[in-house]
């Protein structure tokens, strides 16, 4: 059974729980063993914290690695965020021997130290590597039969030159694994492109009006395809998605891909924790 | 050391030393979609202003914060410069000199208070409990000693300091 550090982050756990209840229903249903990553902090956030200090952000980031390599795992995150800093901090602990030894003087006064062996990993790249998409489909109970608005986000694919998981142009991972429990990507089928949602480095919390004008620009790109919801795999995209449209019942409706493969492998819609969210989820 | 050559080697110090390959073609402003909503950031006149260590230029008005790491601009450069990283070097050396946002200083005291961006609350404590989730995630946010070991790494690089708390 393949086994990963389970990363917990900051917006999931603490705004939309729906998103790890789901994780954690999903990936036993396909027979992956999360382990939960005791006493890890936020990753921390690459825009607010790593634009104040790069020190602190490394240094905290280089704790959280050292749990997961303290308990012999690999880390897997939710968050495109979370997966962005913890890869960034990984490759650069690797990569610059100082960077390591300064982090390891600070791991030394808590007791932890880092060789930089730990690898992070993205939950749709290990559902799309090591699953597999035979193995979900043979998982699907109930087809989720949604024209869904697939969202990458940022940081899932890019930089690309070091993640090297898609082409981040016209990437097809997230397009697959939605098409993989039974949805149909009306974005692909459009050739219709998105961008950035807007929250990210900082813009959300302090310029909220411009992170929307981002927001609006991808809904109407989404809305034009036909889709019926969005389906993302960053849950600060799901925020700004879920809480920039109206409440009216006019907006699209936004899952984390969790959700959706957690509905799709045959979770009651009541435990997809829909409550949290700012625009109504009907399905 | 003449002012432009102090300020990239500050550049330098803080992540920010492959502006230095910018050869000004102006791509990064191009599909930068920042700049495509009208905002101040032109990424080109960044990499402009801090491959030629032009200190006022480069750290003048809000251009640098408009950025959302969305790497569009890392992506398409055809000289590799890590455009995002320069940006985070000369948020770095703002923040230093004490210029920081309000609500940018907000999210990171809730780093300092609970070791996250956001805080638990009742409601979600609620939600979490009917989920059949712990109430509390089992991170640093139950305090203990991850965290005041957290508290420790922080405190080593002087952030709480940095943060003015």
């Amino acid at each position: 059974m393949k086994r990963y550090a389970f990363f917990l982050g900051c917006i999931a756990p603490l705004r939309y729980p729906g998103i790890e209840k789901s994780t954690r229903e999903v990936f036993k249903a396909l027979g992956v063993e999360l382990v939960d990553l005791e006493g890890a902090s936020c990753c921390p956030a690459p825009g607010v914290i790593k634009s104040f200090s790069k020190a602190a952000w490394l240094a905290a980031a280089a704790r959280n690695l050292a749990l997961a390599e303290k308990a012999g795992l690999d880390v897997m995150t939710i968050c495109n965020g979370c997966y962005g800093s913890l890869f960034d901090a990984a490759h650069e602990l690797r990569e610059d021997e100082g960077l390591l030894r300064e982090a390891n003087e600070i791991l030394a006064e808590i007791g932890l130290s880092y060789s930089g062996n730990t690898k992070v990993r993205h939950f749709a790249d290990v559902l799309y590597r090591d699953v597999g998409i035979d193995k979900i489909k043979e998982a699907v109970k109930k087809p989720a039969a949604y024209e869904v608005a697939a969202f990458y986000g940022c940081h899932f694919l890019k930089p690309s030159l070091l993640k090297q998981l898609d082409d981040s142009e016209n990437p097809r991972i997230l397009d697959d694994l939605i098409e993989a429990v039974g949805a149909s990507s009306a974005l692909r089928k459009k050739k219709a492109r998105t961008m950035c949602c807007g929250a990210g480095g900082g813009l959300r919390s302090q310029f909220g009006e411009t992170a929307k004008k981002f927001t609006e620009a991808n809904i109407e790109i989404m809305k034009g395809s036909g889709a019926e919801m969005i389906v993302d795999v960053c849950p600060f995209c799901h925020l700004q998605f879920d809480t920039s449209q109206s409440a009216d019942g006019s907006g699209l409706p936004v899952l984390h891909l969790s959700q959706l493969y957690g509905l799709a492998m045959g979770m009651d819609a009541g435990s997809l924790g829909l409550s949290a969210h700012a625009t109504p989820v009907k399905l | 050391m003449d002012e432009t050559a102090l300020f990239k080697e500050k550049l330098a110090a803080n992540g920010g030393s492959s502006a230095a390959k910018c050869f000004q073609c102006g791509t990064c402003s191009l599909k930068c979609p920042s700049a495509n909503m009208r905002t101040s950031l032109r990424p080109a006149h960044l990499m402009r202003a801090s491959l030629l260590g032009l200190r006022d230029e480069a750290m003048d008005g809000d251009a640098m914060w408009q950025c959302t790491t969305c790497y569009t601009c890392v992506e398409w450069c055809p000289c590799n410069v890590q455009v995002v990283d320069v940006i985070a070097a000369l948020r770095n050396i703002a923040v230093s000199e004490g210029n920081l946002y309000g609500n940018h200083k907000k999210v990171a005291e809730s780093l300092i208070k609970s070791g996250h961006t956001v805080d638990n609350n009742d409601r979600i404590r609620a939600l979490r409990k009917d989920l059949g989730l712990r109430e509390d995630p089992d991170t640093v946010i139950g305090g203990g000693s991850p965290k005041a070991d957290f508290d420790k790494v922080l405190k080593l690089t002087g952030f709480d300091k940095l943060v003015g708390q």
